[in-house]
């Protein structure tokens, strides 16, 4: 039953590249044109949570939100037994004290969770979130070359910001919404995915050791038995990591739906990066050098 | 047989533990917020407008003082804490009139001395002399007057300011503010060298108090205003911690089946260090007092699927050297040795990852980095010293000689 786990990865990188970079130019191309769905978050404004213990119509809603004559109408979105308002204009202390007290008329028990953001905190908060992919891709370069060398270094820099812009092109092209729990699982992504690819290359390190690799087909055997030996492992971590996201996200809270959608998305990015694009990148960066193998290996 | 015991012993105390402590334990974590409902403000703050300086010290003076106007709410654990050179994060659970914290929060009542500017009408006292971050904090106190009235006496810090000021003034007002309202205006007969004043009118005695807490309170070096403000009702913040934990739990438990079902005893060896993973970490939690939000929850279960990788890893690479034709003992050996070195670097990286983050990062991402961190630790504790130990315990002992309790096949074995 087992299926046959030599195969060619490094011929069929090939094509990955150009998938990758296909999506990469997509996304460039979204997020030029379309830019991200910014949630509450990004956008100075109140967003208003709502938990009903009774179902509440948009004609019985409305009203009520017309009666307390807010200058800019919220946009709404019901769901079970919930509704999430939002308004681009930031509620002062008495609206959001009156607007509670209206929706409290048509379910006494209904709780509340609002949100008031200044842009400037989560622009903020994206700001560093980059400096800090940027400063410790620099960790990562300089622990990596100590460990192993720099080739692998850059090669798994790639795969990492790879995952990484993958994610926010998924959700700029599907219009789905970030909010700064997004940026947290874009940093989780970049940890799982730098560990994943790490893997590989300790075993590409170590059968360096054991053999004698003259040519570019030597080596081109060594990165593909490499990831036939450890494609088992990075399967199955990739499945129980993306099990504990997958159920974060279908029973999770609401408010880390998101958060787990990308969680789920980079998870997927993560495994398929560390085989097809991060050891074939090494590959291509070590042919350069082959003159220089050759007399390593002698 | 030694070692056999001293395996069960092992297993069975640290169960033991875990069952009688866990419960108490999961009680004392201290939740985030989003969880247990409250409120969040992140003030900015400024230098008040007629001068004074934003300084480390005067920040941490203006935290001070509002985690005391918390407190004389009577709101429970207001947490309070200065985030980087100019901003106040406070943290109030459990609010039930939210309007009324946030406005005694927002409007400081700010004591102020005044005189009277030249082109004043009369009684209107336009000159500020003293604010309120040159009087005494919480100095302000009830005593009776000679005539037995109650009356607030006050200490100014700068005793020579002050006794400049009402030489100045000899025979004229110097009236006390508390923010727009005119308390009293008492004519200066003497020059006063003790940096003692006090306010007196017609206050009954709990007027009085009243007025001796307001100005307590009331004495911030620095303006705020509110940049971010988040509140969330209680019931939505147990519903969330709810469907959380329930979705963790579900997670984890198709892990361990995975894992046991995916490698017989060393998998279920891996179930019960990542058993103790969780439990060391909400122990962690508990001891060094962070608290759980929402998404550290999420980073919680998504370092267990991380942990586990430390035993996917380590258990792979002993069934490659069992198929490879080896013994049992010595692919234990060679599978624990090698897969050590894989998890440590690459843990290492991750942990390079997480440290920028909690060094650059800001709220949520601190936490979550954080969380990572101590995840990685514990986990190169449990998932890769702990199980490795534990395999090599029950090989050592014949516990584990089959390749099929590795779920590796004889036929897949290839002669050595």
């Amino acid at each position: 039953m087992r299926f046959n786990k030599d195969m060619d990865y490094v011929h069929w990188s090939k094509y990955f590249f150009s998938f990758s970079i296909v999506l990469t130019v997509l996304g460039v191309v979204f997020l030029g044109f379309m830019g991200l769905n910014y949630s509450v978050d990004f956008k100075a404004g109140s967003n208003v949570d709502v938990s009903l213990t009774k179902s509440i119509t948009q004609a019985e809603l409305q009203p009520a939100l017309d009666s307390l004559n807010f200058e800019h109408a919220p946009s709404i979105t019901f769901g079970e037994n919930r509704v999430n308002i939002r308004y681009d204009e930031v509620l002062e202390n008495e609206q959001s004290e009156a607007l509670k007290a209206e929706i409290s008329k048509l379910d006494a028990q209904a709780s509340f969770e609002i949100n008031t953001v200044d842009t400037e905190m989560a622009r903020e908060l994206a700001r560093n979130a980059i400096y800090s992919v940027l400063l410790s891709s620099l960790g990562i370069i300089i622990y990596v070359s100590i460990r192993f060398e720099w080739r692998f270094a850059l090669a798994s820099i790639v795969a990492l910001l790879h995952d990484a812009f993958m994610v926010v092109a998924v959700f700029s092209i599907f219009r789905l919404e970030v909010d700064i729990t997004f940026i947290v699982a874009v940093l989780t992504i970049i940890g799982y995915s730098i560990n994943d690819t790490i893997v590989i290359f300790d075993r590409i390190r170590e059968n360096l050791r054991f053999g004698k690799q003259k040519t570019y087909e030597d080596l081109k055997v060594l990165v593909n038995k490499s990831i036939s030996q450890t494609l088992m492992r990075s399967l199955y971590t990739a499945f129980t990591v993306f099990i504990a996201a997958f159920f974060l996200l279908v029973m999770g809270g609401e408010s880390i739906k998101m958060f787990s959608l990308a969680m789920v998305v980079g998870l997927l990015f993560g495994a398929y990066s560390s085989i097809f694009i991060a050891s074939p990148l090494w590959l291509l960066l070590k042919k350069r050098q082959k003159p220089a193998v050759k007399n390593n290996a002698v | 047989m030694k070692r056999l015991l001293s395996f069960i012993i092992t297993v069975l105390v640290l169960t033991g533990v875990m069952a009688f402590t866990t419960p108490g334990l999961l009680d004392k974590v201290r939740l985030g917020l989003d969880l247990k409902g409250g409120f969040e403000i992140l003030y900015q703050a400024s230098p008040m407008d007629n001068g004074g300086e934003l300084t480390r010290a005067s920040l941490q003076q203006t935290a001070k003082s509002l985690e005391k106007r918390a407190n004389a709410l009577g709101t429970s654990e207001p947490e309070v804490t200065t985030e980087g050179t100019d901003r106040i994060r406070l943290k109030i659970a459990g609010v039930t009139d939210e309007a009324e914290v946030r406005e005694k929060m927002k409007e400081p009542a700010v004591m102020t001395f005044r005189s009277a500017a030249e082109g004043d009408a009369a009684g209107v006292y336009s000159k500020i002399e003293l604010v309120g971050s040159d009087f005494v904090e919480g100095a302000a106190e009830v005593q009776r007057s000679n005539l037995n009235q109650p009356e607030i006496s006050i200490s100014i810090k700068d005793k020579a300011k002050f006794a400049e000021i009402t030489k100045r003034l000899l025979g004229k007002e110097l009236a006390i503010y508390l923010d727009e309202n005119l308390l009293s205006a008492p004519f200066v007969r003497a020059e006063l060298t003790d940096g003692k004043a006090s306010i007196s009118g017609n206050y009954t005695l709990d007027e009085a108090r009243e007025l001796a807490d307001t100005i307590n309170l009331g004495a911030l070096p620095l303006k705020l205003t509110e940049k971010y403000s988040q509140s969330v009702g209680a019931t939505l913040g147990k519903q969330s911690l709810d469907q959380t934990v329930r979705a963790g739990l579900v997670g984890s438990l198709i892990i361990l089946i995975f894992m046991i079902g995916m490698y017989r005893l060393p998998g279920i060896l891996a179930s019960f260090a990542l058993i103790l993973h969780t439990w060391l970490l909400i122990l962690v939690f508990v001891v060094a007092d962070f608290t759980l939000t929402l998404p550290g929850i999420a980073a919680f279960i998504l370092g267990i699927g991380m942990a586990v990788d430390a035993n996917i890893i380590t258990n792979e690479r002993i069934r490659e050297e069992i198929r490879s034709g080896k013994g049992i003992m010595s692919s234990v050996k060679a599978g624990n040795k090698t897969s050590f070195r894989t998890v440590m670097d690459a843990n290492v990286t991750t942990i390079i990852v997480a440290a920028v983050m909690f060094a650059f990062g800001t709220g949520a991402v601190k936490g979550f980095a954080l969380i990572l961190i101590v995840e990685i630790v514990l986990s190169i504790l449990t998932n890769l010293y702990f199980t490795h130990w534990l395999l090599t315990v029950l090989v050592k002992a014949g516990a584990l000689k089959k390749p099929k309790q590795f779920g590796v096949k004889e036929s897949d074995i290839s002669a050595l």
